[in-house]
Order: C-alpha cells, then sequence, then structure tokens
C-alpha cells in the first residue's frame, strides 16, 4: 500500500477519473471495515481470559493440527499429482485438470456430502474400510483432516503445477546424462527447483485447511475436542456467547495477517 | 597437464573399432534427419550447419534426449548405446546455457555425476574438487552457478560433463554464450581439454573459427543430411556447398571441366589443376581483380559484372557482383576510391588461372 506502483511503472500520470476512484475506494472500505469492525468491538479487557479458556485453547490445538495433517496428506499426495499433470502426458489430461479444480469451486458442504456417500459408514469405500480394516471415519478426527485435505489439496496442486511448468525441463535432462534417474532428477534437482513454489502452495492449502468449516461440519460432525476446529466454535459461540466468537474470530484474523506477512513478496507484490 | 589423469577408463579405448559408429535417423512431420557418423576414441568432430540444420537434433539422438526413429543405430566402443535410456548410456554433455543446476554449489554439480553412479558423497565431492582444480576453478567450488562468470559456468559444465567418465562427450555451442574476448580464451582452455579426453567427442557449432580449432574433423550438416566432411584444412581449401564456400570466404561454382578449361555457366574458366567432368570451382574474393574498362592483353577468366552492393569488409570492402556468376570480390578502401566504384554501375572482373582452384564435384 505504501509504495505506489504508479511511479514505479512510469505509467500515465495525471489525476485518476472518479468513476474508477470512487467505486475503488468503496470495494476497499467493503473489505477494510468488517475487519475494523472485529478489532472495535473485541472485548480486550477480557482478551487474556478468555484466551486462556479450555474450549478455545482446545479448539486452536484441533485446528492446528488438522489443519496441518491435512497439509501433509495434500502435500503427499498433491506434488505427484502436480508433477503428473505438469511432466507427463495421457490421454484425458485436460480432463483430470479439471477434475483437480472441481474442490476449489465446488461449495464445501456439496463436499462433505460426496465425502460422506463415498467414506461414510454406509458409503461405497467407507463399509469395506469398516469391514476390512475397522476403520471409520465420518465424526472422527481423522474425518476432519480427511474433509480439510479434499478442499485444500487443489491450492497445492495448482500452485506447485505452475511451479514445475515454469520450471526448466532441460534441468531434468541434464541430470539425466549425468546419470539420473527420473525418479533421482525430480528428488535433487526438479523439487529443489520448485520448492519456493511448493511452499507457498502448502501455506495456501494449510490456510484453507484452517478456514474449512462447511465440508467439516458436514462430514466430521461439531463434536468439541475431537472434530470441534476453531471455524466450527466461532459459529457456535455466535450464538450462545457473542463475545467468544469475536475472540475465536480475532485468532483466526491473526493467524491470516501472519501467513499474509509469510507469503506478501510471492502474493501481494506480483502485478 | 591433463592426459591420463582423465581417470582409470573401463572401456577399450584403444584397439580396433572403439570410438562411437552412429546412423542417426530422426523424422519428424517437418523434419528429416539421417546422417551417419564415426568418430575415434581420442578424435573430436565437429557438426557444423546453420541453423535447423538438425546438428542439436543428432546430438541429443546421441545422448539418448530424443528418441532415434527406425534404421537408426549408436555404437560405442563396439557396444550398441541406442537401447539405452540416457541415464545409463556413458557420456557427458556440455548444454548450450552450460543447465548448471542453480541450487548447487560449483563442487555439488561437478559431483552430481558421480553421485548418480553410486560414488560416497566425500568420494564424489573429492572427485569434483579435483576436476574444478584442473579446469582452473578451484576458488569457485562454493559459489552457486549465478555468482560465476560465463567462462567460469562454461568451465563447470565442462567439469560435470567429464566428471562420469564418460566415453563420449558431447558439446553443444560450448562457446555460443560468451562475449567475444572470453570466447578467445575459453576457446584454447577448452581444446587443451579436448587434447587429453582419450573419449570420443562431438562438437556442434555454427561458428566456423570454432570447429576449425577445436575438431579434428569437419562434419557439415544441412537440410538434416551430411554434404561434407574432412579436415578443417580441407574443408577450407575446397568448400563443397554455397553455405561451407560462405564460411570459409571463397567463390564457389559448380562447371564441367575439360583440361584445363571450365566451363561455368556461360563463362570459361582456366584453372591451374585438370580435373574432368562435373567439378567445383573456387577462388577467394581478394584474387579478383576489378576494372572500369576492359582490360588490355585479354586476360583470361574475365567477366563482365554489375555491382549489386558495396560493403565493409574488415579492413577491406566487399563489392558485390551479378551477372552472369554471382560473386564477391575484396578490394582495398584506396582501390574503391581509384576506381569510383558505384552499385548499379557495370565494370569488368577477372581472376587469375593459378588463384581458381578446381576439385571434382
Amino acid at each position: 500500500m505504501t509504495t505506489s506502483p504508479a511511479t514505479e511503472r512510469g505509467g500515465v500520470t495525471g489525476r485518476a477519473p472518479w468513476p474508477l476512484v470512487v467505486p475503488a475506494l468503496l470495494g476497499l472500505a467493503f473489505l477494510v471495515l468488517p475487519l475494523a469492525g472485529l478489532l472495535v468491538r473485541a472485548p480486550w479487557s477480557t482478551l487474556p481470559r478468555r484466551l486462556a479458556e479450555p474450549q478455545v485453547l482446545e479448539a486452536l490445538r484441533l485446528s492446528l493440527v488438522t489443519a496441518s495433517l491435512a497439509t501433509a496428506v495434500c502435500l503427499l499426495l498433491g506434488v505427484p499429482l502436480a508433477w503428473l499433470l505438469a511432466r507427463a502426458s495421457f490421454p484425458g489430461r485436460r480432463l483430470v485438470r479439471a477434475l483437480v479444480t472441481v474442490p476449489l469451486v465446488l461449495p464445501p458442504v456439496v463436499g462433505g456430502v460426496a465425502l460422506l456417500l463415498v467414506l461414510g459408514r454406509r458409503g461405497l469405500l467407507g463399509q469395506w474400510l469398516e469391514s476390512t480394516f475397522g476403520i471409520t471415519l465420518p465424526f472422527t478426527t481423522a474425518g476432519v483432516v480427511v474433509a480439510e485435505a479434499f478442499v485444500a489439496m487443489p491450492f497445492l496442486v495448482i500452485s506447485v503445477e505452475g511451479a514445475l511448468r515454469a520450471a526448466d525441463p532441460r534441468y531434468e535432462e541434464a541430470a539425466a546424462t549425468l546419470g539420473a534417474s527420473r525418479w533421482t532428477a525430480f528428488r535433487r534437482v526438479t523439487l529443489p527447483l520448485v520448492m519456493p513454489g511448493v511452499i507457498a502452495g502448502a501455506v495456501l492449502c494449510w490456510a484453507r485447511a484452517l478456514g474449512e468449516f462447511g465440508a467439516t461440519i458436514t462430514f466430521a460432525g461439531n463434536f468439541p475436542g475431537t472434530t470441534q476446529t476453531m471455524p466450527l466454535a466461532v459459529y457456535l459461540a455466535l450464538e450462545t456467547e457473542p463475545e467468544a466468537a469475536i475472540v475465536l474470530s480475532l485468532v483466526l484474523l491473526a493467524v491470516s495477517v501472519v501467513i499474509l506477512a509469510s507469503l506478501r513478496d510471492r502474493w501481494t507484490s506480483s502485478p | 597437464m591433463t592426459g591420463p589423469s582423465t581417470g582409470p577408463s573401463t572401456g577399450p579405448s584403444t584397439g580396433r573399432g572403439a570410438g562411437l559408429r552412429a546412423r542417426l535417423v530422426v523424422t519428424r512431420p517437418s523434419f528429416a534427419l539421417d546422417i551417419t557418423l564415426e568418430v575415434a576414441a581420442g578424435e573430436v568432430v565437429a557438426l557444423l550447419g546453420p541453423n535447423g540444420a538438425g546438428k542439436t537434433t543428432a546430438l541429443r539422438a546421441l545422448a539418448g534426449l530424443t528418441p532415434l526413429s527406425a534404421g537408426g543405430t549408436i555404437t560405442l566402443d563396439e557396444l550398441p548405446l541406442h537401447p539405452l535410456p540416457a541415464e545409463r548410456r556413458p557420456i557427458g554433455m556440455v548444454f548450450q546455457n552450460y543447465l548448471l543446476f542453480p541450487h548447487l554449489s560449483a563442487l555439488d554439480n561437478v559431483a552430481f555425476g558421480p553421485r548418480c553412479q553410486g560414488a560416497s558423497k566425500a568420494e564424489a565431492r573429492r572427485t569434483a574438487a579435483d576436476l574444478l582444480r584442473r579446469v582452473g576453478l578451484a576458488e569457485q567450488a562454493s559459489a552457486r552457478p549465478g555468482r560465476l562468470s560465463g567462462g567460469q559456468a562454461q568451465r563447470v559444465a565442462l567439469a560435470r560433463a567429464l566428471a562420469v567418465r564418460p566415453r563420449l562427450l558431447l558439446l553443444d555451442e560450448p562457446l555460443a554464450a560468451l562475449d567475444a574476448h572470453t570466447r578467445l580464451e575459453i576457446r584454447s582452455h577448452l581444446r587443451r581439454h579436448l587434447a587429453g579426453f582419450d573419449g570420443a567427442t562431438v562438437l556442434v557449432t555454427h561458428d566456423p573459427l570454432d570447429a576449425m580449432v577445436l575438431a579434428d574433423r569437419l562434419v557439415v550438416v544441412e537440410h538434416g543430411s551430411v554434404v561434407q566432411q574432412g579436415g578443417p584444412a580441407e574443408v577450407a581449401r575446397r568448400p563443397r556447398t554455397d553455405y561451407v564456400a560462405r564460411l570459409v570466404g571463397l567463390n564457389l561454382f559448380r562447371g564441367v571441366a575439360d583440361g584445363h578449361r571450365v566451363e561455368v555457366g556461360e563463362l570459361t574458366f582456366s584453372t591451374s589443376e585438370r580435373p574432368a567432368g562435373a567439378v567445383f570451382v573456387a577462388f577467394s574474393p581478394a584474387a579478383v581483380a576489378l576494372y572500369r574498362s576492359r582490360p588490355d592483353g585479354s586476360p583470361r577468366n574475365l567477366w563482365r559484372a554489375r555491382i549489386d552492393g558495396i560493403e565493409r569488409h574488415g579492413d577491406n570492402v566487399r563489392v558485390h557482383l551479378a551477372g552472369p556468376i554471382a560473386a564477391f570480390a575484396d578490394i582495398t578502401p584506396a582501390a574503391l576510391a581509384d576506381l569510383d566504384l558505384a552499385p548499379g554501375q557495370e565494370i569488368w572482373a577477372s581472376v587469375k588461372a593459378t588463384e581458381t582452384h578446381a576439385y571434382p564435384a
């Protein structure tokens, strides 16, 4: 906000036209005011005590753990998937890429319903999982991780795929002439080269998982200590204890700001 | 200073059949490459040709980065190479832009190959440090590629390619990315190292000077086929295509010989040699004399030409001649002033028989 892109780019100077300036300022106010309201209405005097309440800490701990686990799952499955989309050529690749981005535009509640139909106790895979391994996912902490990973993975895949496409494939050829198998070339050359993209994707993925609400409440329910993550706690608190909801929201806001700051160079300075 | 330290070679580096024999066939919808290449162990062969001739495709096919089409075979030290993927071929390759791994130090770039071949980390680094010392970059071992100059990066790329103890060294335009001054220095550096390498070397370039200095033999490729090959002196003296003639700076024509006389179109040339049948006629632009009016004493090899253009050429002036044959004449700026030449003008041109070479086409 402090650096002026107009002076840097040396574009047309002069007064900005009001049909652009007025809606722009309105838009800015629309984005900033609710956050300011959150800060204004926050019960600052009782904040430390409320933050130390066991339910808050429990929800925060659960959110951090499940979001991190979901990110780990996304990294484990999403990076290879991104590699496949960027490097391998197979029939139907365009379709696969479209499918990968579906959870991005799908309403999360629909995602939760879909997960229930497949992984629920009576679901296509869930039935088999329970009878063979005795694993049930719905309404468990593992279910939270599954719901969050389902919603957040596209963010990682798209970010890593973009980085892989931008990376020069000739480095992999150079590695091959030096005796590296494709796996070695990926591990020792490609992955380090696209690491900034992987990190950015992982942070984005983690932030999305942390804020996940719809799929989680549908697939995993809202049980304090097991499946009640921060967003769920905020929603519940709003009905019973609005001030607690504000406190919880402030915590999530703080986490978002930290994420934005850590990605500052990557996202906010791009043209 | 190099020599045996290239490492104990496991392959039969001497003896019959050592080296490369390849028929490189690559067929694409818009392009077809079909060349035969033989390079003895210790020999340096330059693939020379214009852009798009297929030189780099040939090199990539040797490396296993571009698949061969039906009919293609590669044999290295009597072992078939073409069934192997790139990572299993005993090759070292220096890429045009070097492609040093930007996240690794110079040392780790060079150690990458030995590591892939199963050497321990310490062992690979020892090999790499030794090679960096040999290319004169011991002090840059810990530098990332981004901090190396063009010449240094080229030397690291060479060290990295040699670190895998290849039996076939492939160099793609190894000097093209360097500025003129560095190029001179790196060219002689590269020449020393190639002389000390006991495997076969194939080098791709479009620069005739690089090819002449670095290679024992030139293979000229145009439109996916070999159009001429031979020692640098032979190619320079007896070009067989317009492209090669331009590269080495000669006027080149096809004609039909009968004794000392060669018919080139409607002109008749007298030459020093006595070939017969279809021949090439070549002469240097500097051997062409220009006259405003028809010279007395009727010198041979005289023709009427029109000046198509005049341009600087080193210290001299190059005059483009149109007429019965299209030729270049190099004259001094003083001669240009004396003759008062201008484009469009009609003049007389001649070349001495002793300066005109004819050889079988």
